[in-house]
């Protein structure tokens, strides 16, 4: 059984993001990079799955710039058994459709029987590469995973929605994304660092992967950022005290706000 | 390529100096930092104590962070600087951590390392580096700190079996260890013992009322008569020289644990000033307290330069003794300074638990005063440059 889990490598949330006002892209150089937390989750599934089932090997593939290497680093450390990173300059500013493209033909390179995601980025925040894998791969999807079960050729996953719970059943291969509060992800430890070194890491280009540059990048993006405003600093605080009406004065900013 | 900037986290870009490995391990140590300290830190110091201490030794040792520097017996063999950053993460979230780490790896698993039988290393070194075993070192007393050669814990032969008397005081781990190193007097001078907690005659009170290092264990012991085969005495360690060995390498990992502390204070008041706001702008704004958050970082970047610098020459075996002195002198008083200023930025937050500076503050009044007082590393190092001793 082979397990592919993709992994983003994403600003770390505690160090501050900007966008490069050249290309409104995400300034890399600006903020630390760290593997997107949600991923940790996949890997974390992808070890208990390999731990339970005995027989298996769990792959993590990253695409991003060479940075993108100290995730996958850490997933490998953390117990993964092969990296693989797709790195090509041509690469910049894709949008998922095209990150889509080129994870799927990268994982049907690689060979899988399950592919493992995080829910969403923690960056962008789409949402949507589950289902965009699944439908390029031409397989199942189970998105919003909070349990993975596998027996044989036959999946099992409990879905988390706002509305319900639901048992869904599917046959490998699949694709599933999961939360946070499907399990709790190991830390990497010091043995797990040093052993990583040792694991077979490999870096794939557009080329590699048969896809032409002009089909990824920001020139082949479906949407264009024209402009961004920083959030403007903190400061500028609206005190509501309470006059019995706190609550709806409240609801009323979060909607002007567009945060309900 | 981009014009070189600075990075307000990283003002000399100190970061470049370590390698790959290094700053992979540093990132293991932060996470576990962030996630199994930092969330319960405050509840455990104002309870005075880690009801799961026994659980968090495990994890650490699942880290790997147990006699991390020390090579086989299920210890992980990394380098000086691995150790010296691993502390440095660790005591950004508490210095009762770090303490624990220090106390395990560097004074108990190392004492039985380098001086202990083939059967001590076997009987003790895999449990303590997987945390399922605790260690503890008594070589304080209650009449005997800056001056442990005039201990008064005796060891005296009975047939073939020791017998122990005495008392140690402020010792870590004491009363929630399964092994203590004893350091006692004996006709031939001192001695180390290898002393399961389980033994007639050993007990370990635990010393209550601190106001610093609350979340850590300090104890007394209390050896009355404690009979131990020959077996248990640490057979290579002859002389104070010994325990003193294992002193400076536990200062070795506290001159970068106390720029952990430090970064946390500087960290929290930086923060703090850029968001509160007095006299119509924020306190990060007026020249007084720019000045404060400048020295302290320039006072924490020194101390981590001097950290590394130390552990490069720990790895390459040119570490002199006075040059530990050197950096506990320095960096764990300028951590010290460094939380008193961030504490006043915090004004009247600065006092409470809810942030972390008084905290780290009261633990440093801890770092300190053991592993050698200002004064004597004053002392050591007054002696090294004028050529005469000064301590009596
Ligand atoms: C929280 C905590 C944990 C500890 N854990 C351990 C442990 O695990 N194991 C262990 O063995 N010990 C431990 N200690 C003890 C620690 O090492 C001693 O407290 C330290 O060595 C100082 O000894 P003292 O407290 O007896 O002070 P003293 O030696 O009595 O010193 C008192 C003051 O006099 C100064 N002084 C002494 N002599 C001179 C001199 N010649 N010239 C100038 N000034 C001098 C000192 O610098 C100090 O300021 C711990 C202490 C604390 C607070």
């Amino acid at each position: 059984m082979k397990i592919v889990v993709c992994v983003k490598q994403v600003p770390d949330t505690w160090s501050e993001k900007r966008l490069d006002p050249a290309d409104q892209t995400l300034d890399r150089a600006a903020a630390d990079g760290v593997i997107d937390e949600l991923d940790t989750y996949a890997v974390e599934e992808a070890l208990k799955l390999k731990e339970s089932l005995g027989d298996a090997t769990v792959v993590v593939l990253a695409m991003g710039p060479a940075g993108a290497a100290e995730s996958l680093r850490k997933a490998l450390s953390m117990g993964a058994d092969e990296a693989v990173h797709i790195v090509d300059d041509a690469l910049h500013g894709s949008d998922a459709l095209a990150t889509s493209l080129v994870l799927a033909k990268a994982i049907e390179q690689i060979g899988y029987d399950l592919v493992l995601l995080g829910s969403e980025s923690t960056d962008a925040r789409m949402g949507v590469m589950a289902a965009m894998l699944a439908e390029r791969l031409g397989v199942p999807q189970a998105t919003l995973a909070s349990g993975v079960a596998v027996d044989g050729t036959s999946l099992r996953v409990t879905r988390m929605t706002s509305a319900a719970q639901e048992e869904v059943a599917a046959t490998l291969p699949a694709v599933v994304s999961v939360l946070e509060k499907i399990n709790e992800p190991r830390y990497p430890s010091f043995k797990g660092i040093m052993a990583a070194k040792s694991k077979p890491t490999s870096t794939l280009s557009l080329a590699d992967l048969g896809i032409d540059a002009s089909s990824v990048g920001l020139a082949a993006a479906a949407t264009k950022v024209l402009d961004s405003t920083a959030r403007p600093p903190r400061g500028e605080r609206t005190i509501i005290k309470d006059d019995g009406d706190a609550g709806a004065r409240i609801a009323d900013f979060l909607a002007s706000r567009k945060l309900l | 390529m981009s014009d070189p900037r600075v990075t307000p986290d990283d003002l000399l870009g100190i970061d470049d100096l370590l390698s790959d490995d290094e700053r992979a391990v540093r990132a293991a140590a932060r996470e576990f930092s962030r996630r199994l300290i930092a969330p319960q830190i405050a509840e455990w110091f104002e309870n005075g104590g880690i009801p799961t201490m026994r659980d968090l030794a495990g994890e650490l040792g699942r880290l790997g962070a147990l006699g991390m520097h020390l090579r086989g017996y299920g210890c992980a063999g990394l380098s000086a600087v691995d150790y010296g950053l691993t502390c440095l993460e660790l005591e950004a979230g508490d210095s009762a951590i770090r303490s624990f780490v220090s106390v395990q790896g560097s004074l108990a698993m190392y004492a039985i390392w380098r001086y202990g039988s083939a059967e001590q290393k076997q009987q003790w070194l895999p449990a303590m580096a997987a945390g399922a075993a605790i260690g503890c070192f008594g070589l304080t007393e209650p009449d005997h700190g800056s001056d442990p050669g005039s201990m008064r814990t005796t060891a005296r032969r009975d047939g073939a079996d020791w017998l122990l008397t005495g008392r140690k005081a402020w010792i870590t781990n004491g009363s929630i260890a399964d092994v203590a190193i004893v350091w006692a007097r004996t006709d031939e001078g001192i001695r180390g013992f290898v002393v399961p907690t389980t033994t007639p005659g050993f007990s370990a009170p635990e010393i209550k009322h601190k106001l610093s290092l609350r979340a850590s264990v300090t104890s007394e012991l209390v050896l009355d008569d404690v009979r131990l085969p020959a077996s248990a005495e640490l057979p290579t360690a002859k002389g104070l020289g010994a325990p003193l060995s294992c002193l400076n390498e536990a200062r070795y990992g506290i001159v970068w644990g106390a720029i952990g502390a430090a970064r946390t204070a500087y960290e929290t008041a930086l923060s703090y000033a850029t968001t509160r706001t007095q006299f119509g702008k924020p306190i990060a704004g007026f020249q007084l307290t720019q000045a404060k958050l400048v020295d302290m970082a320039v006072e924490l970047n020194k101390g981590l330069l001097l950290a590394l610098h130390l552990g490069r020459r720990k790895d390459a075996g040119t570490l002199a003794p006075e040059q530990v002195s050197f950096g506990k002198l320095n960096n764990t008083r300028s951590a010290l300074e460094i939380c008193r200023t961030a504490r006043g930025i915090l004004g009247a937050n600065g006092i409470s638990l809810d942030f972390p500076v008084i905290r780290h503050m009261a633990n440093l009044e801890s770092v300190l005063t053991y592993e050698g007082t200002v004064e004597m590393h004053t002392l050591v190092l007054g002696q090294a440059i004028t050529g005469v001793a000064a301590f009596r």
